[in-house]
């Protein structure tokens, strides 16, 4: 479904690349969790597979098409085949939840009837059946994420791409949040999730590939995740306290 | 589905951007009016010279009793020296530069002054002898002015060979100066239109980038998301291009056909019919500028 070849991205040649020399591959149906510290390559293999960049060596495949060769024409027919939620939720503010949704059926020209009876549905999946009318700025976090949610599956792609979508919610929220994305996994979207959740990781015991400095470090299934800077970074922080 | 999106996501564009709209609508109308009137002077020109060419080109003045030229000393023109310059003008040697000639006798050419300065009082106390007559000579070639005029200035009975293009070449000019500045004028304030239109769809884009963004997130195609903003110049363009025409015609109308052709009788003016053709030209010169606007901004500003 997705395939790295020995990818490797530069932003900007003074300091290391984002992606270093990653080669994996991700099969149709799986539930894989990208972990790492900020700044490890996370968001750049999601936008890599979303064609927002271009890598500088290396191939990225995405249903067997080498998406760097693809023409400015026929990527958009990639991003139809990728759902994709963010960390900031991205909904506009002056639609409520059914245009927001509906938004990204119409601008792919998609028939009212079709918008109608999809958008209920999907709704129904990301647990805001009775929620349609409301307006972003009257809904909380989690029930914003998952308006986005709905808008990236709504016209059902093959993959969903999640770049820390838990990133803004408090744990119970994201709970929530983990549920709606294992339901659409169960209908048999291929879901990768960027997350430095290691609870939610090691809870779900899904595949874990794991980047550190652009670099793949770990690639295991029903894995966990121990982030060491950071269980490091509080272990000094406690010690000082102790000191204290 | 997609039509009526593309065209709601245009209006509420406008009208998010609406000052901006204005500016491009108003920039547009006023350089288009600059090009129009420079069309219309054009066309003015063109239909005065086709007037006036084909009647006048070189006069041939014959002495009148009135005559002061050094020439005419001799007094008025003799029927032996009228035929005598017709039988030049008939001449082998004259006929590869005469197209064709008239005689305008002093009679004739009183009516014709009558008839021309009807709305002068002085046209009635003007007699036919105190007019010259003349011989109205049309040239193969109007730039051979000067071997005809050497050919018959000398004769006895000529008082003065004219060149009556040369009167209307002057004013010729100065229309074409006057079209020549109104052009610099619309060309200047088109560049301003090109930049306005572009720094419009920047605005509107940088208001909407939320929109974009997540058309782009969702695979809309190229279209669906640059024609929105496209739309949105070119219906500003082409509002100014209708307005700029409805203000060609009313030049040509009311200031043309209606005034000045009526203060200028004997003038043959262009009817408010013929500045319609200018019309099809402002909207062509819109949609160029709504264009080339685009192209410039799509493709920095609204990357797919």
């Amino acid at each position: 479904m997705i395939r790295f070849e020995d990818v490797t991205k530069v932003y900007d040649t003074t300091s290391r690349p984002a992606l270093d020399g990653v080669t994996t591959e991700i099969e149709r149906g799986e539930f894989v969790f990208l972990v790492g510290p900020s700044g490890s390559g996370k968001s750049t293999f999601i936008r890599l597979v979303q064609r927002e960049e271009k890598a500088s060596s290396g191939t990225v495949y995405v249903s067997g098409r080498d998406v760097a060769r693809l023409s400015s024409w026929r990527v958009p027919h990639l991003r139809r085949d990728l759902g994709v939620v963010f960390q900031d939720f991205r909904l506009l503010p002056n639609k409520n939840v059914f245009a927001n949704v509906a938004f990204a059926m119409q601008v792919l020209g998609k028939r009212r009837g079709l918008i109608n009876q999809a958008i209920p549905e999907v709704l129904k999946t990301v647990g805001l059946e009775d929620k349609a009318h409301r307006f972003p700025h009257e809904l909380s976090g989690g029930e914003q994420q998952r308006v986005a949610i709905a808008r990236a599956v709504v016209n059902s792609p093959a993959i969903l791409l999640a770049d820390e979508p838990t990133g803004n919610l408090d744990p119970e929220t994201s709970w929530g949040i983990m549920e709606v994305l294992d339901k659409i996994h169960q209908n048999g979207t291929t879901v990768v999730m960027a997350t430095h959740d290691h609870e939610i990781v090691n809870t779900m015991r899904r595949r874990v590939v794991e980047l550190h400095e652009g670099q793949v470090m770990r690639d295991e299934a029903e894995a966990g995740y121990q982030p060491a800077d950071a269980t490091a970074q509080l272990q000094s922080r406690l010690r000082k306290t102790e000191v204290n | 589905m997609r039509f009526a999106f593309i065209v709601s996501e245009t209006l509420s564009g406008i009208r998010r951007n609406l000052s901006m709209v204005i500016s491009v609508v108003l920039v547009t109308f006023i350089s288009l009016t600059f090009v129009g009137s420079a069309g219309l002077l054009q066309m003015q020109i063109n239909q005065m010279k086709g007037y006036w060419y084909d009647r006048v080109e070189v006069a041939i003045f014959l002495c009148n009793d009135t005559s002061t030229a050094a020439s005419c000393a001799g007094g008025a023109v003799t029927d032996s020296q009228r035929e005598a310059i017709e039988a030049q003008l008939e001449s082998q040697q004259a006929s590869a530069y005469v197209e064709s000639y008239e005689h305008e006798s002093q009679d004739q050419a009183l009516e014709l002054f009558q008839d021309q300065y009807a709305n002068l009082d002085m046209a009635e106390s003007v007699t036919a002898d105190q007019l010259p007559e003349s011989f109205r000579v049309s040239l193969v070639n109007a730039e051979q002015y000067e071997v005809v005029n050497e050919m018959f200035s000398g004769m006895p009975g000529v008082e003065v060979v004219s060149d009556q293009r040369e009167l209307l070449e002057s004013l010729f000019s100065l229309m074409n100066i006057a079209s020549v500045i109104a052009i610099a004028l619309a060309v200047i304030m088109l560049i301003t239109a090109i930049l306005l239109i572009a720094t419009t769809i920047r605005l509107s884009a940088f208001s909407r980038r939320r929109e974009t963004g997540i058309m782009r997130l969702v695979g809309a195609s190229k279209t669906m998301i640059q024609l929105p903003f496209l739309a949105e110049g070119v219906v500003a363009a082409m509002l100014g291009a209708a307005m700029a025409s409805i203000a060609t015609w009313a030049i040509a109308k009311f200031f043309i056909a209606d005034w000045l052709a009526s203060e200028y009788p004997q003038t043959g003016f262009i009817s408010s019919t013929e500045a319609l053709w200018l019309i099809p030209l402002l909207f062509v010169i819109a949609l160029i500028l709504a264009a080339a606007s685009s192209m410039l901004t799509l493709r920095r500003y609204l990357k797919v």
